[in-house]
């Protein structure tokens, strides 16, 4: 029955993810956290940072990933766990195999058509609204902790977001180099 | 056909910071080196690639493996793109399951999960300035981004409403240029 699940899950974010990897994080965050409740928004965040630092597009590395540890949580071995990784990244593809191909043999002159060119054109500021998103529903108390619960915890993690945004976004640094930084930052200060 | 998928599976190995970051590494091979497409189909099929939904990296090789080869073409390059991907999140997820509750690798996370948030909130503002968001549009984000965090409204609801906006709107008040 996950299997299932995971199939039409993946195959609706592969149909309706526009805008890239980035774009579909909220998507797949709200389907395999919100609404299946298949894993922890820690645990979502962790599958995207691993997506991040690996080889390969963001997209299909957490749907191969989202659909290891769903079945994985539910308490199924891992030849299961394997299956369900299968099953998530085909099914995730699947909608751009099928689209690219209507394109290219039907649709391809009609993509420069007025009606199309604005369908895109409302799209692109909804996806903006749709990173948004995946950055706000990722703020939580499992990745920031609270200054109630553990103070010394919260305000790292917030200088740490700081920190990442600033050197991403000003400096330029490589993301994967500031992965390695904030891993060996959690680990000084937050063993 | 096997240089299809040796060329795509490349491609998906050896790219890090995912599916734009591989663009031009994907121009040299396709382009420059196997003269597949010529420099101007590349643009256009990367400008369609990008407007569809899906993964761009994987809607791109299924462009390039439809137009040599059609539907075999499509189908290998796609999975030249998606195998490396595949092997080695599932080698790390495997791996990964065994070490989650080590307390050196929770405190390591505990530092990388705030830094993950902070590396997707710099696209946002990217993409922003990109898709030419002003403050007569800013609305349409903001309250998107709103709807689905405090509301609980879904994307994909999102989505359709802002492809069924976009239309009325070229359609009734004003075309697209």
């Amino acid at each position: 029955m996950i299997f299932l699940q995971l199939f039409i899950t993946f195959f609706q974010i592969g149909l309706f993810g526009f805008g890239g990897g980035y774009g579909m994080l909220s998507l797949i965050q709200g389907e395999v956290v919100h609404h299946w409740g298949w894993m922890s928004t820690a645990e979502f965040t962790d599958i995207v940072a691993v997506s991040q630092m690996t080889p390969g597009p963001i997209g299909i590395n957490s749907a191969t990933y989202c659909g290891y540890t769903a079945v994985h949580n539910a308490g199924m071995g891992e030849t299961a766990a394997l299956l369900g990784s299968c099953v998530s990244t085909f099914a995730l593809v699947l909608p751009s195999l099928i689209l690219m191909i209507l394109i290219s043999k039907l649709f391809i002159k009609y993509m420069k058509h007025p009606t199309v060119q604005s369908v895109f054109a409302g799209l692109r500021p909804a996806v903006v609204g749709l990173l948004a998103a995946a950055t706000l529903l990722l703020c939580t108390k499992e990745n920031f902790s609270t200054p109630k619960e553990d103070a010394w915890q919260f305000w790292i993690s917030v200088f740490l977001f700081i920190a990442t945004f600033v050197g991403t976004k000003v400096f330029k640094i490589n993301p994967i180099k500031l992965i390695l930084m904030a891993g060996f930052a959690g680990l000084l200060l937050l063993y | 056909m096997f240089k299809l998928f040796s060329t795509f599976f490349k491609i998906g190995m050896f790219t890090l910071g995912g599916g734009y970051a591989m663009i031009p590494i994907i121009e040299a091979e396709v382009v420059d080196k196997h003269k597949w497409v010529t420099k101007e189909e590349f643009l256009d099929l990367i400008a369609i690639a990008q407007s569809c939904p899906g993964v761009f990296a994987a809607n791109i090789s299924i462009f390039i493996g439809y137009r040599l080869k059609k539907i075999p073409g499509a189908i290998i390059t796609c999975l030249g793109t998606c195998l490396p991907s595949f092997l080695i999140i599932l080698l790390i997820a495997m791996f990964f399951h065994r070490f989650q509750d080590n307390p050196v690798v929770a405190s390591i996370f505990r530092g990388i999960r705030p830094a993950v948030v902070a590396l997707i909130a710099v696209p946002t503002f990217n993409l922003a300035k990109s898709a030419g968001i002003t403050w007569a549009t800013c609305w349409i984000p903001i309250g998107g981004a709103l709807a689905i965090w405090l509301m609980g409204v879904s994307p994909i609801l999102i989505i359709l409403l802002a492809a069924i906006g976009g239309y009325i709107y070229g359609a009734l008040i004003k075309p697209t240029e």
